[in-house]
């Protein structure tokens, strides 16, 4: 653990990715292999499962400190961390102990989810009373999980390269996938797989297109495509293997029983970029709230799969008879993936996702336009010669969406924000006007500068009504233009409406509560019935 | 104990109604009995000031030409009937809690103070009264300090390391009391040390009054292997300037008790944080207000709602003054907020005092 603290204290110390680099590649040729491991494990997203919960950590944690609950968590509220509020709160050390390793203390962490609830207070309150603050700092995310240290998975994937000797991009693709440190060696996890296995690529990310698309030069060297609004993700299949990959390295082939049939269909050394969208016998998608009653299930019930069948529209072809054809140029890939797609026997749930015509940059402007009639957020744009890169890279692949929905709204609750902005008052909650009533209909916490929100901070305390712990009922008065990218039905919603990514574009000073916008004109948008 | 209290709270700031004097007034009075120089607490325009010699010092500086009586620690002034005094409050020097005393009762005003020695200015004394005006900027149990020399002691080992990389070392530090104990902590032997216009014009105001400062040298005065070797120390807001961009290559660090959150050390941008206070932590608050043996206990600066609350729950009948601050001020502190630090704009050399003095 101090090997790892003082890791960290490097990273979070800085902002230069040299001066982050360096220290991983250090940090991987010096430390053990089986902290080597939990450290990549953990940097690429990999948690383990939680052996004790937050809740127990803050009562053991306000109980070791001496102190009540409330002041606990208004100190939780300040500091915007769980783990960094436990560390700070706890007296200093009592004793001193050996410091343990990251795999050894992962390793006790893990023995402790079986253990009765009175030996994990035990064995929690020991370790916290022989560790310094910066080590029970990260001991605490441990425990907690979702921890990146700040260092993105391009940069760990690199400096992991560099100091086993190997090529990044090859290094990427084996950290992909399944795979658990303490049934692994750094040999075997960085060693090429014969076939490959059920490993997925590194997706290719496109970048959000800000200039006009004519600055992208001739139609001709580009490509264009719908721009879907459902799950990214990639189909393996292998000899041997099959397997459906979300964007985020989950495996969730069980979760699309529709596509299980592509294993025998698929020919054997086939790897597909692509999108799952739910989508019925309509002429476009169904929304993607659709979708989003399939995921969060285990098995899916005969219902929803009637309900919202699962289509996997392709996007690339990334493997073909077992080759990587990554660096093979998009529009020869796309010609390969259409001729194998239309070699598929009829009835199974895939199908190349269409080009769509690009002869000017004007008149795709006008195509674009149709997105939200086809289900679609916009469009994707493509070098016609790009390969088919790790990452985001700019500059040959380019999101090019619509432009948002907005509405104004008034804001009535208000919370401060939390790490960076802990000072800051930055969550917001508005409501439009239903009748003669404010219904709270949407929260958004991002798209005012600094000294906006500061601004809006000096505001809410001069304006509270009350006060709920860290949030403020505050006076209706500031409006505010707020963007979101899809509307839908949501019983679970007072306002009967859930937004999708609202976010604040821009304070309105010059509105007032009075011109705030409607329920009624916000349900006008809701797409119809029909298609949903 | 008579119907009005010793002291009440105006729009104004502290008022004593028996000797008619304010305490740290916002406004301009007749009367001021100031506890420190800290832009926050001696404003311009009062008719008379009473500090102590080392408060006036500083205050005569920032402030040009006013009235000022000087009283020394625990020397009794008798304004209007009523004895004030002064008493170290340990958090800058030449700062004094308020002792006021009147038909028995006594009351004091904490101004800032830190309860820990710093190795400069006169250590915080408890004083018993039946009342006590505290003030609690970090009055959460997260802020917890650790010993001077410690700190101290980190610093040097930082600077020496880039003295041995030759990168000049950058502290942002406030120009009164914040600068000057780090001063006062640092080892001469790792390389020269500068200070910045603002920091001078304190230190020399402070060595006319027999504080001992370790020597300091201009930048001007500081150029090749030696600027390498240095460390400078600057107001906040002057790191990260035109000012420091002269300096090349260099290691930037902030002093203050915000960098003991990692959310506010990361928003600030810099990046080596020391969290080094001159407001007493959560522990030393608690441990000063029992060493009064006031019953009644009013808290101002900070965590007012939470920590008032903290106190009812340890016995005090306790409640909050609200100062002119508290409405319009990030929650993390009215005071010495790591907004006045580094994200107002960025004063240049020849008047970088006026936010950066604040504290
Ligand atoms: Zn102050
Ligand atoms: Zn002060």
């Amino acid at each position: 653990m101090k090997r790892l603290a003082a890791l960290f204290a490097v990273l979070d110390g800085t902002t230069k990715t040299s001066a982050k680099l360096s220290a991983l590649t250090a940090h991987f040729r010096a430390a053990p292999e089986a902290d080597i491991l939990w450290t990549v494990a953990l940097l690429s997203g990999r948690r383990p499962r939680r052996a004790v919960t937050t809740t127990e950590l803050r009562t053991w944690a306000a109980e070791a400190a001496g102190l009540p609950d409330w002041l606990f968590e208004e100190s939780y509220a300040v500091v915007g961390d769980l783990a960094e509020t436990i560390a700070l709160v706890l007296p200093p050390p009592s004793a001193t102990a050996a410091s343990a390793g990251l795999a050894e203390t992962m390793a006790s962490l893990s023995d402790l989810a079986h253990q009765p609830p009175e030996a994990r207070k035990a064995a929690i309150l020991a370790a916290w009373a022989t560790m310094p603050a910066d080590e029970r700092f990260l001991f605490n995310k441990l425990i907690t999980g979702g921890f990146r240290m700040g260092v993105a998975q391009g940069l760990m994937t690199r400096a992991l390269a560099e100091a086993t000797g190997q090529d990044a991009a090859a290094v990427a693709h084996r950290l992909m996938g399944d795979w658990t440190p303490v049934a692994i060696t750094l040999a075997d996890l960085l060693a090429p797989t014969a076939g490959g296995g059920s490993r997925p690529y590194p997706f290719a990310l496109a970048s959000g297109l800000e200039a006009a698309p004519d600055s992208l030069g001739d139609p001709a060297d580009w490509r264009a495509e719908w721009k879907w609004d459902g799950i990214r993700g990639q189909i393996v299949a292998r000899p041997g293997a099959f397997a459906v990959w979300s964007r985020g390295e989950e495996l969730i082939t069980d979760r699309f029983p529709e596509f299980a049939p592509l294993a025998r269909a698929l020919p054997p050394g086939t790897v597909l970029d692509g999108e799952i969208l739910a989508w019925g016998e309509g002429a476009a998608p169904l929304p993607f709230a659709a979708l989003q009653r399939r995921i969060g299930r285990k098995s899916v019930p005969r219902k929803v799969l009637a309900e919202a069948p699962a289509r996997f529209l392709a996007y690339d072809l990334m493997e073909a008879d077992g080759r990587d054809i990554r660096a093979v140029p998009f529009a020869e890939r796309r010609d390969r993936l259409e001729a194998l797609v239309a070699g598929l026997p009829p009835g199974v749930p895939i199908a190349v996702s269409p080009l769509v015509a690009l002869t000017g940059w004007e008149t795709l402007a006008r195509t674009r336009e149709a997105a939200r009639d086809r289900g679609a957020e916009g469009l994707m744009l493509k070098r016609a010669a790009s390969p088919y890169f790790t990452g985001r890279r700019r500059g040959d692949w380019w999101k090019w969406k619509l432009d948002p929905y907005t509405v104004d709204a008034v804001m009535i609750y208000a919370q401060a924000g939390h790490g960076r902005r802990a000072a800051l008052y930055t969550d917001f909650t508005f409501a439009i006007r239903a009748g003669n009533d404010l219904l709270p209909f949407a929260k958004a916490y991002s798209g005012l500068t600094d000294a906006e929100f500061a601004e809006v901070t000096r505001w809410v305390k001069a304006h509270t009504l009350e006060r709920f712990g860290p949030v403020r009922r505050v006076v209706p008065e500031l409006v505010f233009e707020l963007a979101f990218e899809g509307i839908q039905e949501s019983p679970r919603h007072k306002s009967g409406i859930a937004l999708r990514f609202p976010r604040i574009l821009r304070w309105r000073r010059d509105k007032t509560v009075a011109e705030i916008d409607t329920l009624d004109s916000l349900r006008a948008l809701l797409p119809p019935r029909a298609e949903r | 104990m008579g119907q009005t209290p010793l002291l009440t709270f105006t729009d104004r700031g502290i008022h004593c109604p028996a000797g008619d004097f304010y305490i740290d007034p916002w406004r301009p009075v007749a009367r001021a009995v100031i506890t420190h120089a800290h832009s926050d607490h001696a404003r311009p325009g009062h008719g008379a000031y009473l500090a102590t010699p080392g408060t006036a010092t500083v205050m005569r500086h920032r402030l040009g030409p006013i009235r000022v009586d000087c009283a020394g620690y625990g020397e009794a002034v008798t304004i209007n009937g009523v004895t004030v005094s002064f008493h170290p409050a340990g958090h800058v020097p030449g700062s004094a809690q308020v002792r006021v005393e009147h038909g028995g009762e006594v009351w004091v005003v904490s101004g800032d103070y830190k309860t820990a020695p710093d190795g400069l200015s006169e250590p915080f004394e408890p004083i018993r009264c039946h009342a006590f005006i505290s003030e609690c900027t970090f009055g959460l149990p997260v802020f917890r300090w650790e010993p001077n020399t410690l700190v101290m002691a980190r610093i040097n080992r930082w600077w020496a390391e880039n003295a041995a990389a030759g990168r000049v070392s950058v502290i942002g530090a406030y120009a009164l009391g914040k600068a000057q104990r780090v001063l006062a902590g640092l080892d001469p032997s790792i390389g020269p040390i500068v200070a910045h216009g603002a920091v001078e014009a304190v230190n020399v105001a402070l060595r006319g009054v027999g504080y001992a400062l370790p020597p300091t040298a201009r930048l001007a005065d500081t150029t090749g292997a030696d600027l390498r070797r240095a460390l400078v120390l600057a107001p906040p807001g002057a790191v990260g300037s035109t000012w420091a961009r002269r300096l090349g290559e260099m290691a930037e660090a902030s002093a203050s008790g915000w960098m003991a959150i990692r959310g506010i050390r990361r928003r600030r941008g810099l990046g080596t944080g020391f969290v080094i206070s001159d407001h007493a932590d959560f522990v030393g608050l608690t441990d000063a207000i029992r060493a009064t043996g006031a019953d009644r206990v009013f808290v101002t600066h900070g965590y007012t709602g939470p920590f008032r609350r903290w106190l009812e729950d340890q016995g005090y009948q306790a409640g909050v003054v609200e100062t002119e601050f508290a409405g319009e001020e990030a929650d993390v502190g009215a005071d010495q907020g790591p907004d006045q630090a580094g994200d107002h704009a960025l004063p240049t050399e020849p008047d970088a005092e006026g936010g950066a003095i604040r504290e």
